[in-house]
């Protein structure tokens, strides 16, 4: 079983299920964006542990050894990096939206705000 | 049984615990708390650099704008003396 | 038969000039009437056949479930965590760590990668950013159409909770404690190619002690150096100033082939090129972005 060597992939699939579930099944809209934000980490958890290595150390020159089978993977770190900056922005953007909801409609459950905008339409 | 298991669980547990709980209050505050676990996980796996700006942004930042969002939906009654 | 009988009467009819088949005016009214009745299927009409709660939650256990199962059994498959015979760790790698010092200079690998190999992926994301405050913007800002007397009243009380001088914590703790969370950032920023961190991690510090500036001492004291004046000047001269500095590449004929950048020493804080100039550039726009942020969501204004 590959699968209890490769646990920290293993959390981050489950983790990214919960994030998945939250976007799914929650009324609420602010829970549905924390449940986004899970199923970003996740997304970083897995990319990061495939680019670890046991026992290598971080890429930051030590010792002055220039030998790449001394350091991990430096390439998810990077690519993480970037990302975790994105999410907060794609996080303050939807908060933002939610706000406009919120004064527009006077709730935050997605069902009264389906039924409102439904009530809308027909009149 | 290492130690990155035991993050690895509260990890695990606290995401439950915001699909769980009620309140958006606690909701906010366990999510942050998730954040500063996972800057934790980060060190396990060997990148400073996204230990440093997780906790910085997920624990900090992040939850700020949750919290100022909580305020501007009247989610926080209560929370403040008049 | 009926229909081509009826065509022929109306033929006569039409070569007397009793019908005419061609009715401008009923063609214009038929066509109004088209277009009233042709709509696209709505949203809400698709929703008209409820779905009952129960039923939808399972559905989405079941799909969740699926996609689960699918990816677990994806990763039993992948190579075991932490070999170093991972395809991941090719030949871009080694490029990377063994010639990364001599041609960025920096010690700081992930920094050398995201600064300078990968520059435009990260001059992209500066922009993205920029964006993003450009929309939180459009949302939040303060006038007429989404501003309400309510919302006056509480940004009032707000100011007033501000002057009372009963937060002494608070104000204790900015005082002492937000110039040390802006130094950290700074240094953060500043050795970026040394030591872990860089332009976002370092920013985002620094965002987070204006914030606590903010919110020690009230919105109004922090109008004194920062507004929305200022946010736009920085940012748009970072913007511009990172578009600079990495466009010498095409200019030099791509990939850094006769760049005369000098390297410096490895390891001292006036090395790698490029590399600190463009974490400046990128610190300050995160710092920026984060406080914008902040501010837009409390008083809509930065």
């Amino acid at each position: 079983m590959n699968l209890s060597i490769n646990y920290y992939s293993a959390v981050a699939i489950v983790l990214f299920g919960i994030g998945f579930m939250d976007l799914l099944m929650q009324n609420n809209l602010i829970k549905k964006f924390i449940g986004l934000n899970i199923m970003d980490t996740a997304l970083y958890l897995f990319l990061a542990a495939e680019g670890y290595i046991t026992g290598r150390i971080a890429p930051i020159l030590t010792d002055g050894v220039v030998d790449a089978s001394y350091y991990i993977n430096p390439v998810p770190a990077g690519l993480v990096l970037t990302g975790i900056v994105v999410s907060v922005s794609v996080t303050a953007f939807s908060l933002a939206l939610v706000q406009r909801l919120y004064k527009h409609f006077g709730t935050l459950n997605m069902d009264e705000i389906m039924r409102l905008s439904r009530e809308g339409e027909s009149e | 049984m290492q130690i990155e298991w035991i993050f690895l669980i509260f990890l695990l547990a606290s995401a439950i615990g915001v699909s769980v709980v009620k309140n958006l209050f606690l909701a906010v505050i366990i999510f942050m708390d998730y954040s500063a676990i996972m800057a934790i996980v980060w060190l396990f796996l060997e990148s400073p650099d996204l230990a440093i700006t997780q906790a910085a942004v997920g624990a900090g930042v992040d939850s700020i704008l949750f919290f100022l969002t909580l305020k501007k939906v009247h989610a926080l009654k209560g929370t403040r003396e008049e | 038969m009926k229909e081509k009988k009826n065509a022929l009467q109306k033929l006569k009819q039409w070569i007397d000039g009793e019908i005419t088949f061609f009715d401008a005016e009923e063609s214009i009214s038929r066509q109004q009437k088209k277009q009233q009745t042709f709509c696209f299927p709505k949203f809400s009409r698709l929703k008209k056949a409820q779905t009952s709660p129960a039923a939808y939650r399972l559905f989405c256990m079941g799909v969740a479930a699926i996609i689960i199962l699918a990816l677990l059994a994806v990763v039993n498959e992948l190579p075991l965590f932490g070999a170093a015979e991972d395809p991941t760790n090719n030949e871009v790698v080694e490029r990377y760590i063994e010639s990364g010092i001599e041609e960025t200079g920096a010690i700081n690998f992930v920094a050398g990668m995201i600064l300078d190999y990968r520059a435009f992926d990260t001059f992209g994301e500066s922009n993205v950013l920029f964006l993003a405050v450009i929309c939180v913007v459009m949302l939040l800002q303060k006038d007429e159409k989404n501003y309400n007397a309510l919302e006056e009243r509480e940004i009032q009380e707000d100011e007033l909770f501000d002057k009372k001088s009963g937060k002494v914590l608070i104000r204790c703790a900015g005082k002492y404690l937000s110039p040390l969370v802006m130094l950290y950032g700074i240094y953060v920023i500043l050795n970026g190619h040394l030591s872990p961190g860089g332009g976002f991690s370092g920013g985002s510090i620094v965002g987070a002690g204006l914030i606590l500036y903010s919110v020690a001492y009230g919105h109004k004291k922090m109008q004194t150096f920062f507004t929305m004046k200022t946010f736009t000047i920085i940012n748009v001269t970072c913007l511009l100033v990172y578009c600079a500095c990495k466009s010498y590449s095409f200019f030099t004929g791509a990939n850094h082939v006769g760049a005369s950048v000098p390297k410096g020493i490895p390891g001292m804080i006036l090395s790698s090129g490029f590399i600190l100039p463009l974490n400046i550039c990128v610190g300050m726009i995160v710092t920026c972005t984060m406080y914008g942020f902040y501010s837009l969501f409390t008083k809509g204004e930065i």
